[in-house]
């Protein structure tokens, strides 16, 4: 199962690469987890500064950007 | 319903129900400052929307797209040279926080990851005061003057804080974890048409805005005259080099759309509030203008203390506080407080200390905060003077 986590503090980018993200996994149709970490603190520990990350199992994908689905499919896989 | 759901509707009802009861309309005053916000905001629709806030959203975005923001990172990362470190924190937040929500991510890890506590808080004082958008408008509205005021006092100011933090916690910074390593992507254009492309939007914003003649036959009155020539040629330059990115242009129109959803609601609101409360420039709205010039006319140290105190406490949505000083300034309020408002105001405000507090801790937090005050009284005192 993927563990796909969120990192944002809740602005207009972070739900934009939520639901991006939730439609990339539903299409690949894996067994998923979707998790959105808001605080800032818990933030820093995956070692990233720009916001909104993705990070799929414990690894960084994507920094500061919301890719197209297509891109998040590719980096679920 | 649950029967607590009822007692909260009742309790809706019944405060609705004396507001609309007590509405004070009929009386001048109230009446004048509701026109004056609808007037207000007439006057932004017609004045500042088409020529300014338009292109303002297309080079935030175009920013946010075009602009490879990892680069700008290096030089904030625990490796990078310390003066080079502050100078930069001090700039970029023209390029790294045009979205006002990634400013504290950002600080926290710069703070904690990156060139340490010194540059983060000149990161964090900076980026909302030199943020494209409100430098744009703070100089369309409020004049050219202020908002380069604005600018170069928040770039100065932000080095002397973010030092002044570095000097007095020196002894307990330490780097705590380590940075997310990152797929570079490699650049798919030279910078220098980078350059160009910028270059060519700023000038279509500055030609279109280009101020009327003040009547004396001089250089900039030539300008003025060819002024939408200029503006269609920056316009045509922007076309081009845009047809040549032309896989990006959605993503480009995405995130300029982005800002202006994000932004504009805010501004209408504040619009109309500032409108309500203080009234265009020589009317007046709910709050008499004589309080104000009491207040924060002027430029003696009360004013300036004033304005800083109440900025700092105060939030304000990005861009609103232009609207607010607008009003202010026309009710009175001296040039250096008003300084003093924009520098302290949009970089601080009490639910932002409690978010900083958390990354900080209490003791910092305050010396950052006396500091912005102190600093933002200071430098209105000085530019009032001038």
């Amino acid at each position: 199962m993927k563990i796909i986590k969120i990192l944002g503090t809740g602005c207009d980018k972070c739900e934009t690469l939520a639901a991006r993200a939730k439609e990339a996994a539903e299409s690949t149709g894996d067994d998923y987890e979707l998790e959105k970490i808001s605080q800032v603190a818990e933030i820093m520990t995956y070692g990233v500064m720009m916001t909104p990350a993705l990070v799929v199992d414990g690894e960084v994908k994507c920094v500061g950007k919301v890719p197209s689905v297509d891109e998040i499919k590719g980096m679920l896989s | 319903m649950t029967a607590r759901a009822h007692t909260k509707a009742a309790a809706w009802a019944v405060g609705i129900f004396l507001v609309c009861y007590f509405l004070p309309i009929g009386g001048t005053r109230f009446d004048g400052a509701l026109l004056e916000a609808f007037h207000l905001v007439r006057w932004y629709a017609r004045e500042h929307v088409l020529l300014c806030l338009v292109p303002a959203f297309a080079i935030a975005g175009a920013i946010a797209v075009f602009v490879r923001q990892g680069a700008v990172m290096r030089y904030l990362g625990p490796r990078a040279p310390k003066a080079v470190a502050y100078g930069v924190a001090a700039v970029s937040g023209s390029v790294l926080a045009v979205c006002s929500c990634t400013v504290l991510p950002l600080f926290a890890g710069i703070s904690r990851m990156g060139a340490g506590l010194g540059p983060a808080t000149a990161f964090l004082y900076a980026g909302p005061a030199v943020n494209v958008l409100a430098i744009i408008l703070t100089g369309r509205v409020l004049g050219v003057e202020l908002g380069i005021a604005r600018a170069v006092g928040a770039v100065i100011f932000s080095v002397v804080i973010g030092l002044s933090m570095h000097l007095i916690f020196r002894h307990e910074e330490t780097a705590e974890v380590t940075v997310a390593d990152l797929p570079e992507s490699p650049p798919s254009r030279s910078p220098g048409e980078d350059v160009l492309f910028f270059t060519a939007l700023i000038a279509v914003l500055v030609f279109a805005n280009w101020g009327a003649p003040s009547g004396t036959a001089s250089f900039w009155d030539t300008i003025h005259g060819v002024k939408w020539w200029l503006a269609g040629g920056a316009l045509l330059a922007v076309v081009v080099l845009a047809y040549r990115r032309r896989g990006e242009l959605g993503a480009w129109a995405g995130e300029s759309w982005g800002f202006a959803r994000q932004i504009l609601p805010l501004l209408l609101m504040g619009v109309l509030m500032a409108g309500l409360l203080l009234g265009r420039p020589a009317h007046e709205g709910l709050i008499p203008s004589d309080w104000v010039a009491r207040m924060v006319g002027g430029n003696g140290l009360g004013a300036n203390l004033f304005a800083s105190v109440a900025g700092a406490l105060m939030y304000f949505a990005t861009l609103t506080e232009i609207p607010i000083l607008e009003g202010l300034l026309g009710a009175g309020m001296g040039k250096g407080p008003a300084l003093a408002l924009l520098l302290a105001g949009p970089a601080l405000s009490l639910p932002n200390m409690l978010v900083i507090r958390s990354v900080l801790g209490t003791r910092k937090t305050l010396t950052f905060v006396l500091l912005v005050v102190v600093m933002a009284t200071v430098s209105g005192l000085i530019y009032g003077s001038i």
